[in-house]
């Protein structure tokens, strides 16, 4: 089968790469562009592992092909930062122990961002039904949920 | 939370993990994220079906497919012993572990690997795989434990007959092992009684559910010497396994270990390894191999699905006179069952004269069961709990109450054999009632549980070394996996040790080239044992650097102490030295003998046995029989917390796995025996929206044996939930419905036969 070439945004940087038509963006991220940062928890959308934003929109990419995301923006854990200085929800995270395992925290990451962007004064019912698509099994989720409002807080407070 | 009085610099404090910043921003490695040039991957073949004999295995077909490097079968590997050998909580069979890995003569449960093949996509492997021509004869299949049991049940080995009875059996059976613990005269007990209440519970098999699934990158060279990244609880663990199973010496694999995402006991032992070794070996190239979510479910972890009969007796006081339990807990498809911490824990938070457990180990025709968080005590304890609550209730008791009347303390002899040490179950259930939660009065359809909760908690092997680089820095390696935050814990108690600071310190997870065995990260020992280590290390670098200053100042060693960091003279007669510090030692090392290290490798001995107690609340809806968890708080006796950030995360996370436990979760079996649930969306564990916070006291009694009071937290808080919610459901609907899960089916129906 021929692959196709496909051009995108990945992290505000121009990217391209080739997939086989039936190749979800997770596996392209991981395997044809090399970002290993988004996880694969079940491939069948229902652990959100896999979050990325695609034109500003929480998908999840394992039920996203990889040629979907041609003339699209693609947004990913390893952008989230800008350089050294960490996304306020990364460094709550750090400082509140909202990860224990870390193999959830990407995608609930980019979720908690996704929501945050819209919404900067969540309750804690919004937040817990925004990120009920993250699982997580370590943590119970008090830490997270936490960790999320008080981003939010301080984020309104700034 | 109750904070303690401020005695240590580091320890006790809400550090960043060293961790931390790979662990946000996507950079950290976990067992699927390797790649290496001309690698392949592997893909593994199961058997459709519960119980079948392999009568052949065709695979030219899918060797002759162009890009496939390697295919597989047992035929490949070499036959094992029957040989057991301890590993995690419990005896390995090396011969029903490679079985395990590799099905030779039949297939056990659905789900269980036959087959491997490696090829240059995973898209070409996955079709290589659906060539393998496996011919198998279908067999009668068991899948209940009860059913297991009975005289007419398919038996799954033919060459086994129930172990710990006397005479042996001259039928082989599906019982594997009977265990019994004693104490006094059960019976007599209960004859003093005013109150006996007997039950029989059930509980479902369930599913570690970690997120990341297992995971392995391995790579043979020509010489024989073995790579292999991957993702578990122990790459020690991993080298010996493979080593036994494989025949290859232990000093020519190195393990890795990746940043794991999840265990909880289910990444104790091995699936994939030995089988990327041998794909690796046969390819000539490194090859990966990744399981499905489905392949999870099927074929790894999960523990026991149980049937068990409580039987307890008080006085009318609450005064417990007599307890008696008999628990069959399924082992899947060999031996192993986690009966034994089953029948050991269950009685052992009360101080009891007259106790009888006996248990039975049961295999059908399931995935074998691996460790889960505390393994058997759940189980065991779930019905225990939700006897004493009954206990409690009928004689109109508190429920905190009549466990502090006969709480195990110091002193206590448990039935399973040891006699209590400083122990703080007493402190939990203080600190349980001292709560608002407990005190806060419930609306309609609501209702409150109490359940508490015990746990060994163990040590055994680890190593650790510190050494104080020329610029005064410090690189601390151990081999203990880092499941969730076990890197901070070692760096504070380090930072606490030597005096510096901890930022100064760098934790590292080494290869198993690079330090020595360390059992596997479980048990709740890492903090415990492997903290143990690095503090013996870091006193080892203490004497050395007290030497070096000795040596420069021309004095005895013993006229130099170690304070705050820095070497300084024991007392003026020694001499009026500046004191100098770690850093300005470090730097004139070179002149002073050398680089300054400090090791240990140790078998950590006096582990400190933990409780917890929990309170939740619920609410059930009576026209849909759903329960929602409304409130929830955990207590736990931690000896010390190192990281209390990390300390709540492992209480809360725990009481979450319980709570799913107790009312979700669930393997499913179609009548053919294959799992009908292999899947997030089917086998539900709880989400975000499910719960409320999970408030987390920790109390702390220190643990006498470990240099900071450590007891170990991680497996405690999974015991209490399963009866806490479930005594919360009968107080809400009046009905006890003694199984789990809690489904809104189950529910219903309970509520309606009440009517
Ligand atoms: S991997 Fe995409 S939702 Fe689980
Ligand atoms: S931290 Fe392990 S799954 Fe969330």
């Amino acid at each position: 089968m021929a692959k196709h070439h496909i051009t995108t945004t990945i992290n505000g940087e121009e990217a391209e790469y080739l997939c086989e038509p039936q190749e979800t963006l997770l596996d392209v991220l991981r395997d044809q562009v090399g970002l290993t940062g988004t996880k694969e928890g079940c491939s069948s959308g229902d652990c959100g592992a896999c979050s990325v934003m695609l034109d500003g929109r929480l998908v999840c990419s394992c039920l996203v092909l990889g040629v979907e995301a041609g003339g699209k923006s693609v947004e990913t854990i390893e952008g989230m930062a800008d350089g050294e200085d960490l996304h306020p929800l990364q460094q709550k995270f750090l400082e509140e122990a909202a990860l224990q395992c870390g193999f959830c925290t990407p995608g609930v990451l980019i979720a908690a961002k996704a929501l945050l962007d819209t919404n900067n004064n969540p309750t804690e019912t919004e937040v817990r039904y925004w990120l009920a698509g993250n699982l997580c099994r370590c943590t119970g989720y008090d830490k997270i949920i936490r960790a999320v409002m008080d981003t939010a807080a301080d984020m309104r407070g700034a | 939370m109750n904070e303690q009085p401020k005695q240590f610099k580091w320890v006790g404090t809400r550090a960043i993990r060293p961790d931390g910043v790979d662990k946000v921003t996507g950079r950290a490695m976990y067992g699927a994220d390797l790649s290496l040039p001309g690698m392949v991957e592997g893909k593994v073949v199961r058997s459709p079906h519960a119980h079948a004999r392999i009568i052949s295995i065709d695979t030219s077909k899918a060797e002759a497919l162009n890009g496939v490097t390697a295919v597989i079968t047992a035929a490949d590997m070499p036959v094992a012993d029957s040989k057991p050998v301890a590993s995690g909580e419990a005896m390995i069979n090396f011969k029903d572990l490679a079985n395990n890995v590799l099905a030779r003569e039949k297939a056990l449960y659905e789900g269980q690997a036959v087959a491997a093949v490696a090829a240059k996509t995973a898209d070409i492997a996955e079709q290589a795989a659906a060539l393998i021509v496996v011919n198998y004869e279908v067999l009668p299949h068991v899948i209940d434990v009860m059913e297991a049991i009975k005289e007419d049940a398919p038996v799954l080995h033919d060459d086994m007959f129930t172990g710990g009875v006397k005479p042996k059996p001259e039928k082989a059976s599906n019982v594997a092992n009977r265990v019994e613990f004693a104490l006094g005269d059960a019976d007599a007990g209960f004859a003093a009684a005013d109150l006996v209440i007997e039950r029989q519970f059930t509980t479902e098999p369930v599913h570690q559910g970690y997120i990341e699934p297992h995971a392995v990158v391995a790579d043979m060279n020509p010489d024989g010497k073995v790579d292999v990244f991957c993702s578990s609880q122990g790459h020690f663990m991993v080298r010996a396994f493979c080593s036994q199973l494989l025949h290859i010496e232990m000093s020519k694999i190195k393990v890795t270990a990746a940043e794991i995402g999840g265990g909880f006991g289910g990444k104790t032992t091995v699936y994939l390894e030995p089988l990327a070794i041998m794909l690796s070996r046969k390819s000539g190239r490194p090859v990966r191999m990744t399981m499905s979510r489905e392949e999870v479910f099927r074929g790894s972890g999960a523990t026991s699905g149980a049937a068990m009969t409580i039987k307890m007796g008080a006085t009318k006081d609450g005064k417990i006179t007599g307890a008696y339990a008999e628990l069959y807990l399924q082992a899947g498809a060999f031996p192993g069952s986690p009966v034994g911490p089953a029948a050991m824990t269950a009685f052992a938070p009360y101080d009891l004269a007259n106790v009888k457990v006996v248990g039975f180990d049961v295999v059908s025709n399931r995935q074998k069961v691996v460790a889960y968080r505390a393994p058997g005590a759940p189980i065991s304890e779930y019905g225990v709990e939700s006897v004493v609550d009954e206990l409690a209730s009928e004689l109109g008791i508190d429920p905190i109450e009549i466990r502090s009347m006969n709480g195990a303390k110091e002193g206590t002899q448990a039935a399973y054999g040891v006699k209590f040490g400083t122990i703080g179950f007493q402190e939990t259930l203080d600190a349980a009632k001292a709560t608002e939660h407990f005190k806060t009065p419930l609306g309609p359809n609501q209702g409150r549980g109490v359940a508490s909760g015990f746990w060994f908690n163990i040590g055994g092997e680890s190593c650790a070394g510190i050494r104080i680089n020329e610029d005064g820095s410090i690189s601390l390696t151990e081999g203990s996996p880092d499941i969730g935050g076990s890197r901070a814990s070692m760096a504070l108690m380090a930072a606490e040790t030597l005096g510096v600071d901890y930022n100064k310190i760098k934790p590292s997870v080494v290869d198993t080239d690079a330090t020595g065995y360390h059992f596997v990260t479980g048990g709740s020992r890492v903090t415990f044992a492997t903290g143990m280590a690095v503090v013996e290390a870091s006193k080892a670098a203490i004497d050395e650097l007290r030497a070096r200053a000795a040596q420069i100042w021309d004095v005895d060693v013993e006229g130099v102490v170690w304070e705050d960091g820095h070497a300084k003279p024991a007392s003026t007669n020694v001499g009026d030295f500046e004191p100098m510090s770690l850093a300005e030692l470090a730097k004139v090392a070179n002149k002073t003998g050398g680089p300054i290290s400090g090791h240990a490798d140790i078998n950590a001995k006096g582990a400190g046995p933990a409780f917890g107690t929990h309170i939740c609340d619920v609410e059930v809806d009576p026209d849909t029989g759903h329960v929602t968890v409304l409130r929830y708080t955990a207590v736990q006796d931690a000896g010390r917390a190192i990281h209390p950030g990390y300390v709540e995360g492992q209480i809360q996370g725990g009481a979450v796995q319980g709570i799913g436990w107790a009312l979700n979760e669930e393997y499913i079996y179609d009548e053919n025996g294959c799992l009908e649930n292999a899947g997030f969306l089917d086998y539900r564990v709880p989400v975000a929206s499910d719960l409320p916070m999970i408030d987390a006291i920790i109390v702390e009694v220190p643990n006498p044996t470990h240099p900071f009071g450590v007891r170990g937290v991680g497996e405690v808080p999974i015991i209490p939930p399963l009866a806490a919610v479930s005594n919360a459901v009968a107080a809400a609907t009046g009905v006890r419905f003694n199984r789990l899960p809690l489904s809104p089916p189950t529910i219903l129906a309970g509520i309606a036969a009440k009517k």
